[in-house]
């Protein structure tokens, strides 16, 4: 059976590049490219919503 | 399905003003949760601030909102209870606007019980005005106006809640953001004054004087100094040295104020 990935949509113009969410992903689905979050390796989310939790400028959407 | 905070944030006014890596916005993240999960009518719900960082908290939120002098949130707050009783009201601001320049109306709001949540963010410095030292910064912490060590004791901003006589008192961190919602909306059901203290990180203004060398090592640091009440129970005196505890501190019921100058209002009509 395929897995479903979830849809993670980071809203540039609200980020500002604060690693929050890149260093407390359990997977490292996220890196940083320039200043910015962006999403690197969306098969390893594994939904725990850590990232959309804990972004404090409101950047993150994740779907899952 | 994500959670949707759109609907509770003024459209247009994000992106907001905190730093980057500031905990402010995770902890407006939780008062929206929170907000959500206790089913307040937006119309019917007034947050209050004074002057600072976590005072620009209410112009983002889409609900009735007052932003008012320097530390004076909870004289304001109280005059909207009074006026409006059937109105939610919750108080937004930091550790200097509510315990240095607003701690006298702070405990006098405590020593009242008037129904209003107060959330107070302590990111232990003023941050918007260039990082002068508050009653909350650590013995021995750097700050702009203090840059060989801060001399004073800090205040326990909890216990000093509890000491006013806030019947309700929490005390969450910006780290344990799942925790912040739960706490916040534990305290808008209470019927008093409630207290969440919400130790949060400034790495803009503190962290960099104080040798922490991102936001991911002061949310760290917080993660390392909390206990949970519970597990500290169980700790030994030597064990809790340099932590903090978190979660329902303290809990009591005690007549409510607005409920009492009700009556108050009857008896001055019957004596006529």
């Amino acid at each position: 059976m395929e897995k479903k990935l979830p849809t993670i949509e980071i809203i540039e113009k609200y980020c500002k590049g604060c690693h929050i969410c890149v260093e407390f992903c359990p997977t490292k689905v996220l890196e940083m490219q320039g200043f910015v979050a962006a999403v690197k390796n969306l098969d390893a989310c594994i939904k725990c919503m850590q990232c959309e939790l804990r972004c404090p400028d409101f950047a993150i959407k994740v779907t899952p | 399905m994500a959670f949707d905070y759109d609907k509770y944030i003024r459209p247009g006014k994000l992106p907001h003003i905190w730093c980057p890596g500031c905990g402010h916005g995770i902890v407006m993240k939780g008062l929206i949760r929170a907000i959500d999960t206790v089913g307040l009518d937006t119309k019917n719900t007034a947050i209050v601030s004074g002057i600072g960082c976590a005072s620009r908290l209410p112009g983002y939120m889409d609900c009735c909102t007052l932003h008012t002098a320097h530390g004076r949130a909870a004289a304001f707050a109280t005059g909207v209870k009074m006026a409006k009783p059937e109105m939610d009201v919750i108080l937004v601001g930091g550790d200097g606007d509510g315990t240095a320049i607003g701690g006298n109306h702070f405990i006098h709001a405590c020593r009242r019980n008037i129904n209003m949540t107060y959330i107070i963010l302590n990111n232990k410095i003023y941050g918007m005005t260039g990082g002068q030292f508050s009653p909350a910064t650590p013995t021995g912490a750097k700050a702009s106006t203090t840059p060989y060590g801060n001399p004073d004791p800090a205040f326990d901003i909890a216990k000093l809640a509890i000491g006013a006589g806030a019947t309700f008192v929490a005390r969450g961190t910006s780290f344990h953001a799942n925790q912040i919602d739960k706490l916040i909306a534990e305290a808008i059901q209470h019927k008093g004054f409630s207290v969440v203290e919400i130790l949060d990180d400034c790495p803009t203004t503190y962290g960099r004087r104080n040798k922490f060398k991102s936001v991911v090592e002061m949310m760290n640091h917080l993660k390392d100094i909390a206990v949970p009440v519970k597990a500290a129970e169980k700790m030994s005196p030597e064990q809790l040295e340099g932590k903090i505890l978190t979660g329902v501190l303290f809990k009591e019921e005690r007549p409510e104020y607005t409920s009492e100058y009700a009556k108050v209002i009857e008896r001055a009509k019957a004596a006529k």
